[in-house]
């Protein structure tokens, strides 16, 4: 650490982390507009103000990456901007700018000012996340941003459900958190150093079996935030009990920039020595693969018998985070980049899922599939734009999900090092999203076929409306021209 | 040009799909007009390219970097099945004139969802990169679910998701395959032929092969995987039955044909051990595609539900159809494509008399109901349209169905006698169960009787519409022209046969 505290470079800090910079700002201007201007406005006035600010902190720090997308690093690699980390960063402000303008008539919080300020901040640590190559950087951004999800989990102060989802997300991430700081002092007691390039050279050819258990240790903490089998069990509840946006948050920005965070540790260690066959590879993979498969097969069995959509999507999340943990498995910079372009277009389909849930819910009061029946009869746009994102969930083309499969597990066959696991791997995660299509045409029988017991319009605000549509039509899009983002993350 | 016939489509369905639900009879006008004008096109293609071999349509760059392109040719084999698409898509919504009439019809979208089934269908059959033609393949697979959910009738939502189920595990197993060939072949290319040309080690074609065989077959209604095919064509209403029997059960056998056969034909070679005389994969199918058509002839011989007999009539023809395409000889596998568009035609005319002509006014098509209504008589109409479809179908010379079955026979003579023999007595089987439907719906003897036994009066049905009278004229008019002049298809068909890999006509000899 002494190496950062001396060699910082200024200047550098401020271009690298001036998104940051900015977002930290907005949240701080969204507490003092909320509390010092508004106190005598309505709530609903209060809530778009906040989230239209919280909305333009997020163009203003993307409007800023997309100027400056120049690679650089500060602090001996500490934090390191590339073109792959700042579309990353693109995708999560993106993100949650969606999930804010999603949010703007929700009604479960009488805080708006500090619901706003808690989102960017959480959004600010998943871009550190995203961009730290340092343990204790990474450790501190992924505290800001777990904390934040917390807070956000229980904002809901009216509803028990979100009072016990909080809990149990606390509980589980709390633990996690501590498995994942004593696997890196183990790898700092290991290497003498705690950033990741200077890690990779000095575990390089050595294969200590106290390695092992500190790998086995960050994968636990690691693990826990993708929601991967076995460090799911949070996944359910809090999807469940958490107000609808923050279940977008937990289910979009954070997962990208956890997978974000994997896919450069796993680059820094599973590299280190000649990946294929050292010690710590090895080890590294297998236990990757096994929670892989886990969560692939127990995801998608799990989702088969859910009846709330919410619960049924959270473990369709597990399901999916399975998939890119093969990706992860698979180790070559090719996989690399198809896990990030998983990972940013599941999580935009998802956000736009529970948006659709959400106004459902507001208007039925309930997530369970019955919720939805005759939603093609109440509201025709929105049982359409479901549609799109639940089939491009199940990869059926020429949606966006299914693009980001192929390239997925075709990046898994190609790695040098799957010839052992990749067929049979791809092969189990492809016959379990023929399996998976059974619990998204569950939703989809009762959003077109089940006659419903109301046939008065589902009432959704034009913001939404237009929000949910620009969600699905990117999706379309995006399947349709998948080259679109090949200048961001690079594709084949 | 031929292009046009998937763009009109997905415009169509798209136009449908936004258009205001105020006026319920305009979307099938409008929809009447999409499939014609796509049939239109197919038609000129077909006309203007008659003597040409393969034609490209289109070749546009889609994601190079994956060595993935938006190409589009037909050869002969392509254009036949394209018009059989055509045709079956303009008979289809003749005989759904009726979706509009009540209210709760929804038929905007079930139009939409029609035309996006068959824009998928248009698609596969023009498709030479491999990726474009999964992803129509796909499409052409959530359509049906709510084609049939939506609008079907016996235990509907069990045969959609059946169907969805049957038709996403097998495109799984072919993704897995063309994922495989894809990354062995080095990431370069998805191309068709490109790949094709590839020398994929003997190992890697033994057990690709069987998967992506597999994986096209389940939706061509192989036996043993084609137990979603009655479910599915009972259920469905009376257009998706002519569309899933007449085109989407042909995109599976295509499948096999284009996709697997093509690119792994070593896939076909014995394995260099015998069990039982089953010394290869393409015996092993072959085997299959046998029981399926004495199977499904059987079993529609002591069917009760009309719908039923020709659902596993189906099972039986497409037996046909698989068989004559792993005959490996010309012959075999013309009377094979021939029998793909015989039966397409051939189908939609049965589903069309039982389910829309007959149902729709006695609302009933169980046999033994139906044979004490006297429709001889009281429907003289449907009748005449049966005997003819019914005639065609068991394979009476003068109609399509008999050029295509003679061709096949004399193909699976050469290669398998046996089977060759057992076939033949399967479509001997569909003369009975032809016969014995036919008997039993329209000239059975015994009249109705009430309780004081009374002979019930003849029922007056409502008249044949002029919509079902144009798509019978389409469909039994087409079966009877090329029944007489089968070269209008075969001098099509024939020189792309020829030019498949040379491995596929070798009659099994290498």
């Amino acid at each position: 650490m002494n190496a950062v505290m001396n060699s910082i470079n200024y200047g550098d800090l401020f271009r690298i982390t001036l998104p940051e910079t900015i977002l930290e700002i907005v949240s701080l201007l969204a507490l003092i507009v909320d509390l010092g201007w508004m106190r005598k406005s309505s709530r609903d006035t209060r809530m778009s103000t906040a989230c239209w600010l919280g909305v333009l902190g997020c163009v203003a720090a993307i409007g800023w990456l997309i100027q400056h997308p120049d690679a650089g690093s500060i602090a001996a690699g500490s934090l390191v901007a590339t073109p792959l980390v700042a579309a990353v960063k693109i995708g999560i402000l993106t993100l949650t700018a969606l999930v804010l303008l999603l949010s703007v008539t929700t009604e479960f919080s009488r805080n708006p000012g500090e619901f706003v300020a808690i989102v960017l901040l959480g959004t600010t640590g998943m871009l550190l996340v995203t961009a730290a190559r340092d343990l204790l950087l990474i450790f501190v951004a992924l505290e800001l941003l777990s904390l934040s999800l917390y807070v956000l989990t229980a904002f809901a102060k009216s509803s028990a459900q979100s009072s016990e989802a909080a809990l149990k997300y606390y509980l589980f991430g709390g633990m996690s958190a501590a498995f994942m700081l004593f696997g890196f002092s183990y790898l700092y007691g290991l290497t003498g150093t705690t950033n990741l390039s200077q890690m990779t050279s000095a575990l390089s050819g050595s294969s200590v079996p106290l390695a092992i258990v500190a790998l086995v240790l960050v994968v636990a903490g690691l693990g826990f935030k993708v929601a991967a089998v076995p460090f799911h069990l949070w996944a359910p509840d809090t999807y469940q009990g958490a107000p609808a946006p923050v279940t977008s948050l937990i289910a979009s920005g954070s997962k990208v920039a956890s997978f974000a965070l994997l896919v450069a540790v796993t680059d820094g260690i599973m590299a280190s020595g000649n990946s294929t066959y050292s010690a710590n590879g090895n080890s590294w993979i297998v236990l990757l693969i096994t929670m892989a498969a886990g969560s692939i097969v127990l995801g998608n069995l799990a989702a088969l018998v859910q009846t709330s959509v919410r619960r049924l999507l959270a473990y369709s999340a597990i399901a999916h985070a399975g998939y890119m943990l093969l990706g992860i498995a698979a180790h070559t910079s090719q996989s690399g980049a198809a896990v990030l372009y998983y990972a940013l277009t599941y999580a935009l389909t998802t956000v736009g899922a529970f948006g659709v849930i959400g106004v459902v819910e507001r208007s039925t009061g309930s997530d369970r599939l019955d919720a939805f029946a005759g939603l093609s009869r109440r509201n025709p746009l929105l049982a359409g734009t479901m549609l799109i994102f639940l089939l491009s969930l199940a990869g059926i083309p020429p949606l966006v999900g299914f693009w980001a499969k192929f390239n997925l597990f075709a990046s898994v066959l190609r790695a040098p090092g799957s010839g052992h696991w990749g067929l049979v791997l791809v092969i189990m995660a492809l016959a379990a999203s023929a399996v998976s299509l059974y619990y998204y045409l569950q939703v989809l029988k009762r959003v077109y076929v089940v006659k419903p017991q109301r046939v008065d319009p589902m009432r959704i605000t034009l913001l939404e409306l237009t929000t949910l549509v620009a969600i699905a039509f990117a999706v379309v899009l995006l399947g349709i021209l998948p080259g679109l983002l090949s200048g961001w993350i690079p594709l084949g | 040009m031929l292009a046009l016939t998937i763009y009109l489509s997905f415009a169509g369905a798209f136009v449908l799909a936004l258009m205001p639900k105020a006026w319920p009879r305009t979307p099938r006008i409008l929809a009447l007009l999409f499939a014609l004008s796509g049939l239109a096109v197919a038609l000129s293609g077909y006309v203007a390219d008659y003597a040409t071999g393969s034609v490209s349509v289109a070749n546009l760059d889609w994601v190079p970097a994956m060595g993935i392109h938006y190409t589009l040719a037909a050869d002969g084999i392509s254009r036949v099945l394209v018009l059989l698409t055509g045709i079956a898509a303009v008979a289809g919504i003749l005989f759904s004139w009726n979706i509009g009439d009540d209210e709760g019809d929804r038929p905007n979208e079930f139009f939409a969802f029609f035309l996006a089934l068959i824009g998928g269908v248009y698609g596969v059959f023009l498709s030479v990169d491999l990726f474009l033609l999964f992803v129509f393949y796909e499409i052409a697979i959530v359509p049906k679910y709510f084609l049939i959910a939506i609008w079907g009738s016996t235990r509907r939502e069990y045969a959609a998701m059946k169907l969805a189920l049957y038709s996403f595990a097998g495109s799984a197993m072919v993704l897995i395959g063309l994922l495989a060939a894809y990354t062995t072949a080095g990431s370069h290319t998805m191309n068709l032929q490109e790949l094709a040309r590839y020398p994929f080690p003997i190992g890697f074609q033994m057990w690709a092969f069987p998967l992506v065989f597999v994986g096209f077959a389940i939706l061509a209604g192989m036996w043993p995987f084609h137990t979603w095919a009655p479910t599915g064509h009972v259920a469905a209403p009376t257009a998706a039955s002519m569309l899933l029997a007449g085109v989407v059960m042909k995109l599976g056998a295509y499948g096999c044909l284009r996709v697997a056969m093509t690119l792994f034909p070593h896939g076909l070679d014995p394995w260099g051990f015998s069990l039982f005389g089953i010394d290869s994969w393409r015996t092993v199918f072959a085997l299959f595609a046998v029981i399926g058509i004495v199977y499904g002839a059987a079993v529609a011989l002591v069917q009760n539900d009309f719908k039923f007999v020709i659902g596993y009539s189906s099972v039986s023809h497409m037996g046909l159809v698989l068989l004559g395409l792993l005959t490996l000889t010309q012959i075999g596998i013309d009377g094979a494509v021939l029998q793909m568009f015989s039966h397409g035609i051939l189908a939609g005319l049965l589903f069309a008399a039982v389910g829309r002509i007959v149902y729709g006014r006695t609302h009933t098509r169980d046999l033994g109901l139906l044979s004490k209504l006297q429709l001889g008589k009281a429907m003289p109409f449907a009748a005449v349209i049966f005997v003819i479809a019914g005639m065609a179908s068991m394979g009476l010379p003068g109609f399509s169905g008999f050029v295509a079955e003679v061709q096949v026979l004399i193909g699976a003579w050469k290669a398998f006698p046996w089977f060759a023999i057992v076939a033949g007595v399967g479509i001997v089987v569909g003369v009975a169960y032809t016969w014995r439907a036919m008997q039993r719906a329209f000239f059975s003897d015994a009249p109705a009787v009430d309780a004081n036994g009374a002979i019930v009066p003849v029922p007056a049905y409502e008249p044949v519409t002029w919509s079902e009278m144009a798509g019978v004229l389409l469909l039994a008019g087409t079966s009877l022209v090329i029944g007489i002049y089968p070269r209008l298809l075969l001098d099509v068909i024939a020189p792309a046969v020829q030019s498949l890999p040379h491995a596929l006509l070798t009659g099994g000899r290498p």
